[in-house]
């Protein structure tokens, strides 16, 4: 078995009487994609906060290519090589499309305490920015700012900005959420396109993208991890139906 | 330090803290529901005692004058939420404190141009004039002890006005939550206007309980006002309780220091060193004790939203 | 062509304030020299807060601290050290002070944001003022005179017009390093901060210590205008770093535009210029400034710099 990536072990967080992450213990192979899944309420998004740096776990650690990251800061992880990119859209609105991607470029291309040189003369920069944008077809829009943009492109750039600082590791938080069908199955072809070359954690509502894209899932229930496998297996476990897909076959 | 100095410096301070109260209460309000920054609230204040002193040396009454000069300030605090404050709510806090500051300076103006720049004189009631014998070896002058009562009054009435009322329930809810404040009532408008009037009112009523003690001149409103929002800060923006516990905590903390710091450092330090340092250490100690209070806790000592 | 006006602009600014003190003396009104030292000096200290509210996105009420620190360090040196009287050695002395306390002081303020950033700023601000405030052997409440302007070689620093070009020198240097600034990869990444700064942080930006530098940037700048205006006015007190002062600052900001380089000027311009035309008028032209900044706030929300800006 290859290489693992991110690992947590035995993760533990609590809010007062419940327990929103109970002993997660999971492991994301380097090179696979890793959907995690699971109903609302299950403790997705603590979960993530734990991993992205914005929680600090109870008990537990959080390991990253070989390294205890527990308490680390957002930044010190992302300078690791683990990017996010956001469930509810997180973009610098007054800037325009170009100028968000050479932020994000700029965090891994040297010291950003310089004061004197102006940053549009470094045109390296804009043109990392630009070669990002053609891959995750925002070319077009590249001018414009962040805040005319639509929906599904907003999601684009978010993807576009994770992928600038180039990561070893995408934790993607529902990069689908509130998207239509037809910008949906783009960003499923544009994932695709990124597998093979990054580590992906998935977290999708979305059950068709996630059984189209994932290599394996785990799936969280009431804090949680009660199944880890291939789609295969997931779909076969009879825990998993029962708490959760057949939930929502009834629903 | 004998014990009848301890005890005339605790009531000294509990005194300062409840009229701190007065003030924090309605700037704490109106900071935690309208997430206004009203740096106009110590114009309020100084307007009030202006309007007290004016109208009992009118009257011939302190009482009236002070039922009068509350009413009016109340008037001119809801006059000003529904003139001017009303367009800040959804503005951010930079425009909301270029405004009040120039309310602010209006005010200051206004004043000076209505009543002079002389200090205006704001006796004590003759009845009140005296001291009381509390107990053994220990005087303290009757008008403090009033101020006393009055504050410890309107904390409980404001209390149980938040605590029972259906108007203290849409406060705590807008404190918390504006979002829900603002889907329980359709029109909530008029919440605001009440809320203002009443912080209004509160600032009179201190700004004439401390006026016959402090002098009632412009700028009184400035400096009692940054402590009003060190109390704010203090407690947690939005909770009554935390500015209540917050007010005491600073009238104890400022009076105590003021009093005994100077003294204490002599007895440590050299005399030119501790006659320089410690007037400076007594006066900033609630400074000090706030970026305390901010370090550790940094939503305040009784956060009102979650 | 919108390249060419601004550069009409800036000439034209750049001549009038070359000839300033010829065109005062052809009127007979040298007071307009000391007058125009006066205003490029707030200018500096509002732009050096424009740094930190307009493009940082830290509303501090507070900097009227490194203001008054800067000018302290002219004071007491003046008495404890009367021989230091070069400012080639007390300037930057005074700047080293001033960004050394905005380390001390940004360290702890920058550990909240928002209100509690403005609250907490102000009573750092107050701390000072009080501590001055009871300093006697440096003149206490009262203040402190100074004997004479530092000296500066070559330089008759002791006549107003010259005093304004060492004035107007520095005030260009510092306008040009805060342009070049602005521009530069720390500009952009400040800019981000107030943008989003939690998406700054995932993008692998450690915030705080952006944040933490600008902060210094601007408290050391503002200690120079303090030092500046120290010389200035042969004075310094406690006064100079009182809220007012501080809420002053923060106005003329607004007033000239958040955020845009010339913002600190036009701001500290428009508002000594309407002083000095009110106080004309009527000794109540404080109710006047009042309204016309409320009417700033409803109706001229981006303020000077928005009149100019292309409407989107």
């Amino acid at each position: 078995m290859s290489e693992i990536l991110l690992e947590t072990r035995a993760l533990r967080k609590r809010y007062g009487g419940l327990v929103a992450t109970d002993s997660v213990s999971l492991a994301v192979h380097r090179g696979e994609c890793h959907a995690l899944i699971g109903p609302n309420g299950a403790g997705k998004s603590t979960l993530i906060a734990q991993l992205a740096g914005a929680l600090v776990p109870d008990a537990g650690s959080i390991h990253f290519a070989g390294q205890n990251i527990t308490g680390f800061s957002a930044h010190r992880r992302a300078a690791l090589g683990f990017a996010r990119s956001f469930q509810i859209t997180s973009l610098l609105p007054n800037f325009t499309v170009l100028e968000n991607l050479a932020l994000a470029v700029q965090s891994v291309s040297g010291s950003s305490f310089r004061f004197w040189r102006a940053v549009n003369d470094e045109t390296e920069l804009f043109e990392r920015a630009r070669e990002i944008l053609r891959s995750v077809g925002l070319e077009d829009v590249a001018t414009r700012p962040v805040g005319s943009l639509g929906h599904g492109e907003h999601r684009q750039l978010e993807l576009a900005l994770a992928l600038a600082t180039r990561p070893q590791l995408l934790l993607l938080d529902e990069p689908m959420a509130g998207i239509g069908p037809e910008e949906s199955e783009r960003m499923v072809a544009l994932i695709a396109g990124l597998k093979g070359r990054y580590t992906l954690l998935l977290v999708e509502h979305d059950m068709d993208a996630v059984f189209r894209l994932a290599d394996r899932v785990s799936v969280l229930l009431a804090g949680r991890v009660i199944a880890t496998g291939t789609a295969a297996e997931i779909r076969a476990n009879g825990e998993v139906r029962r708490a959760y897909l057949g939930e929502e076959e009834n629903a | 330090m004998s014990w009848p100095l301890f005890a005339e410096q605790c009531l000294n301070g509990l005194q300062f803290g409840l009229m701190l109260f007065l003030l924090a209460a309605g700037l704490t309000l109106i900071f935690g529901i309208m997430d206004l920054i009203n740096l106009a609230h110590g114009s309020l204040y100084m307007l009030g005692a202006y309007l007290v002193a004016s109208l009992a040396q009118a009257t011939g009454s302190f009482a009236l004058g002070l039922a009068l000069g509350v009413a009016a300030t109340a008037a001119i605090g809801m006059a000003l939420e529904i003139a001017v404050l009303r367009g800040l709510y959804r503005r951010d806090h930079l425009s909301q404190v270029l405004a009040t500051f120039a309310l602010i300076m209006i005010a200051n103006e206004t004043t000076r141009a209505l009543w002079g720049v002389q200090p205006l004189v704001l006796n004590v009631p003759a009845a009140l004039s005296g001291s009381v014998q509390l107990f053994a070896g220990i005087r303290y002058p009757a008008f403090r002890l009033l101020i006393i009562a009055v504050g410890l009054a309107v904390a409980l009435a404001l209390y149980f006005l938040v605590a029972r009322t259906r108007l203290g329930m849409l406060v705590r809810a807008g404190a918390s939550n504006r979002e829900m404040a603002m889907v329980m009532g359709t029109d909530i408008r008029w919440l605001f206007t009440a809320v203002f009037g009443v912080g209004a009112g509160l600032c009179a009523l201190a700004g004439a309980m401390l006026g016959p003690l402090l002098a009632v001149q412009v700028g009184m409103g400035e400096n009692i006002l940054i402590l009003a929002f060190v109390t704010v800060v203090i407690g947690g923006i939005g909770s009554i309780r935390g500015a209540f516990v917050g007010a005491l905590l600073i009238g104890i903390v400022d009076t105590f220091g003021r009093a005994f710091i100077p003294t204490g450092l002599r007895a440590l330090l050299s005399p030119a060193v501790a006659d320089v340092a410690g007037p400076s250490l007594a006066s900033i100690s609630i400074y000090l004790l706030m970026v305390g209070v901010l370090f550790w806790k940094p939503q305040g000592l009784f956060p009102a939203r979650g | 062509m919108n390249h060419l006006r601004r550069h009409g602009w800036l000439l034209a600014t750049l001549a009038v304030a070359l000839s300033l003190p010829q065109l005062a003396a052809l009127c007979g009104q040298d007071f307009y020299v000391s007058f125009a030292s006066r205003l490029l000096i707030w200018a500096l200290l509002a732009s050096s807060l424009n740094l930190l509210v307009g493009m940082g996105g830290m509303v501090s009420l507070g900097h009227a601290a490194y203001f008054g620190a800067g000018a302290y360090v002219v004071g007491i040196l003046s008495v404890e050290a009367p021989g230091w009287s070069s400012a080639l050695l007390v300037w930057p002395l005074a700047v080293a002070l001033s960004a050394l306390l905005a380390v001390v002081i940004g360290a702890v303020c920058l550990r909240t944001r928002g209100v509690y950033f403005i609250m907490i700023t102000l009573a750092f601000a107050q701390m000072l003022f009080y501590i001055f405030t009871s300093l006697t052997p440096y003149g206490g409440d009262d203040g402190l005179s100074l004997a004479k302007r530092l000296t500066l070689p070559g330089l008759a620093m002791a006549g107003d017009a010259t005093f304004y070009y060492v004035v107007l020198a520095i005030f260009a240097a510092c306008l040009t390093a805060l342009g070049r600034l602005q521009a530069s990869r720390f500009g952009r990444v400040l800019a981000g901060i107030k943008d989003n700064e939690e998406r700054m942080e995932s993008l692998g930006y450690a915030t705080f210590r952006f944040k933490l530098v600008a902060y210094i940037i601007a408290g050391a700048l503002a200690g120079l205008a303090g030092a500046l205006m120290a010389n200035q006015n042969a004075f310094v007190s406690p006064n100079m770093m009182s809220w007012n002062e501080s809420g002053i600052a923060l106005v003329m900001v607004i007033l000239g535009g958040l955020g845009s380089l010339w913002g600190g000027l036009a701001g500290a311009a428009a508002f000594l210029v309407l002083e000095e035309v009110l106080t004309g008028f009527t000794t109540h032209w404080q109710i006047v400034l009042g309204l016309i900044l409320l009417a700033v706030v409803f109706f001229a929300p981006r303020g000077i710099a928005g009149l100019f800006a292309k409407q989107p």
